[in-house]
């Protein structure tokens, strides 16, 4: 499990806004503003944080889905955006993805056996029928679908199965690293709780990393390794899952933490919440110093004037703060 | 104590610790809609009582029928829809009401909180021109009155600088801010009735955090009796004082709070607790599932609507829907195998 599979370092991504009349400043969205991690094979990362936290834009800038701004992605050994058209395409067949809309991210005028064969076709145009569909039905049981439903049609198949469909259209090519991008958040929750186990399932008996982006802290601790917390574009903390849930350092961690209603309601109404002010500011214009600062309970007159490092606070556990005070670092 | 079959007049003796009369009564509520393969039922024969100063939640899946309750209960419902049943609100039917006997009540002793803020408020309209429309058409207010009374109460969901904020659009306000507006226009006439469907399932977690705050402060001062229809059992933890389950259209069990969540007796209410990933427990290994897909409320079925996915099926659950029971408490049970009795020493 020591193994890197994906190495990010520095990853930044903006998105260029046009420019303001009478040639005002040139801004750009900074989606992704400097992100860095490993990835270990075999691992499952949640990668948690609100809306426009750039979680969805780290994946798909990860898959070279969306172009980059600057950074280094490197896979396997190799820089992955030093990569040609054939060799990324190459590389391409061990990184999938799995999309929040399960019907949206299907084609609706192919049959489901069409849709999860399509990779196996793409990258091994010289199998024959039989052994596609072999293939296809193989990978069918996996994901808990009748080959018998084969024929069907994505807008004959509830979300829950839709997700399975996706799944399967994911692993039939055996990939390494599959990007998981709210793969739950659109389900009920008796079919979020089968997917996820699926989900597990799979990661255990392929082998493969799962990159989990999820707002959902609840379903992220179930389900991964490690966890990283992103805020307008940076790494607030990152941690092992026991030691993340513990021990969250960074204030902005606490936050989120506190704010997830838990099901049981002496615990919950017992709990001490940290409420949080006003909301996300833009990350067009974030505030100078720590991005967190102007919701902060705890920002000091630092917080304006120096951006935070990722600092280490024990062993893996990473996070970006003025004011966690320095503990030895267990060894 | 034996269960007998529920019935109107048990009903509203039922809940002991609640003497005073419901301010809103729900008795065999069914909501059916046309479609072009035939006739659907999205609720089914639901009743339930809504007390002042109470929240109530309402919890279930898709297809559950838990927004149309709300929507039926409003006059709301799509143009395909019709609700049979009987709603007291206040003493007065409110079912089957055209939509000018209902604008008397409806945004004033009644009102209802969207999922989503963006889609609900008009965009078209500075938020002051909203918020004061609902004032002078139901209290006659002055523009002037009505506005000072709407800047307070943008105040009073914490939305900063309300005086200059209220001139602006809904576009201008981001997700939280638009859904305090909508809070803020649902509570303009001091309802005693107060809907609210999804509220923050729109929102990220710290901003929900913020709302339901918000919300739950509100219903106190308000003294209002408050339905929350979500799927989300932590908001429900959080917030309420009674919950109802539904599935497929059917009350499956209703009790207090602690009941549901610490004495849970359906098949379904223990499913749903156990398929829930918690935050503060490490869940090793499998989670607990369900199996198969929730239903889709499609024509009428004789039996209970669970049964496709319950572990406890027997012959009777899909001959016959099993009556919902109520013992002395008012706690309610609809299961062929699942006993009511307290079992509690």
């Amino acid at each position: 499990m020591t193994d890197t599979l994906l190495s990010v370092s520095d990853l930044k991504v903006h998105f260029p806004l046009q420019r303001a009349w009478l040639g005002g400043e040139r801004l750009a969205v900074r989606a992704i503003d400097g992100v860095s991690f490993d990835l270990r094979a075999g691992e499952t990362l949640g990668i948690v944080g609100e809306s426009g936290c750039g979680k969805s834009t780290l994946g798909r800038a990860i898959l070279r889905l969306i172009d980059s701004t600057d950074g280094q992605v490197v896979w396997m050994g190799q820089d992955l955006f030093a990569l040609g058209d054939k060799a990324l395409r190459a590389e391409r067949r061990h990184m999938q993805i799995i999309f929040q809309d399960p019907l949206a991210s299907l084609d609706p005028r192919l049959s489901v056996e069409a849709i999860i064969a399509k990779p196996l076709r793409t990258f091994h145009p010289e199998m024959s029928r039989n052994d596609v569909r072999k293939r296809v039905f193989e990978v069918m049981e996996q994901v808990g679908l009748s080959p018998a439903m084969a024929n069907r049609y994505p807008h004959e198949f509830s979300g829950g199965q839709c997700q399975r469909i996706g799944i399967a259209r994911a692993i039939i090519l055996r990939p390494k690293l599959i990007v998981c991008d709210e793969p739950v958040s659109a389900l009920d929750v008796s079919i979020q709780a089968q997917i996820v186990n699926l989900l597990m399932e799979l990661q255990q008996s392929l082998g493969l990393s799962l990159l989990f982006i999820s707002h959902n802290l609840a379903v992220v601790r179930h389900i991964s390794h490690r966890v990283m917390v992103l805020y307008l574009g940076k790494v607030m903390e990152i941690a092992d899952r026991d030691d993340f849930y513990a021990r969250p350092l960074h204030p902005y961690s606490q936050a989120l933490i506190s704010a997830v209603p838990i099901p049981d309601p002496r615990l919950e109404r017992a709990r001490e919440r940290i409420l949080l002010q006003a909301d996300l500011p833009s990350p067009i214009n974030p505030p100078s110093g720590c991005r967190f600062r102007t919701r902060c309970p705890l920002a000091s007159d630092i917080c304006a004037t120096a951006e935070p490092a990722l600092r280490a606070f024990g062993a893996g556990h990473l996070a970006a703060c003025h004011l966690i005070e320095d503990e030895p670092v267990e060894s | 104590m034996p269960s007998t079959p529920m019935s109107g007049d048990v009903l509203s003796e039922a809940r002991a610790t609640n003497a005073a009369a419901p301010i809103l009564s729900v008795r065999d509520l069914s909501v059916r809609f046309k479609l072009p393969q035939g006739a659907v039922t999205a609720v089914d024969r639901v009743s339930f009582d809504l007390h002042r100063g109470e929240v109530v939640g309402i919890v279930g899946e898709s297809g559950s029928g838990k927004s149309q309750i709300l929507l039926s209960l409003m006059g709301l419902l799509a143009s395909n829809g019709s609700a049979t049943g009987s709603a007291r609100f206040e003493n007065t039917e409110i079912l089957g009401r055209t939509a000018k006997e209902l604008d008397g009540i409806r945004g004033s002793a009644m009102s209802m909180i969207f999922q989503d803020p963006m889609t609900s408020l008009n965009p078209y309209m500075r938020v002051s021109d909203q918020l004061t429309e609902v004032l002078m058409v139901h209290q006659g207010k002055s523009q002037r009155e009505a506005l000072g009374i709407a800047i307070d109460l943008l105040d009073r969901v914490r939305i900063p600088e309300a005086r200059r904020r209220i001139g602006l659009y809904p576009h201008e306000f981001s997700g939280g801010m638009r859904q305090r507006v909508m809070i803020a226009m649902a509570l303009l006439c001091r309802p005693s009735l107060l809907f609210a469907d999804e509220p923050t399932t729109a929102l990220d977690v710290t901003v929900q955090a913020q709302i339901l705050e918000l919300l739950g402060e509100l219903a106190r001062d308000l003294d209002a009796a408050v339905a929350i229809v979500t799927h989300d059992l932590g908001v429900i933890a959080r917030l309420c004082d009674r919950v109802i389950v539904l599935y497929g259209g059917r009350i499956m069990e209703q009790g207090t709070l602690d009941e549901i969540f610490y004495d849970p007796r359906h098949p379904y209410t223990k499913g749903l607790l156990a398929s829930t990933p918690r935050l503060d427990e490490r869940t090793h290994g499998e989670l607990l599932t369900i199996p198969g897909q929730p239903r889709a409320a499609m024509g009428d079925l004789p039996g209970c609507p669970f049964s496709p996915r319950c572990a406890l099926r027997t012959a009777p659950c899909d001959s016959a829907m099993p009556p919902l029971v109520a013992d002395a408490g008012g706690r309610r049970l609809a299961c062929h195998n699942s006993p009511l009795e307290d079992r509690r020493p």
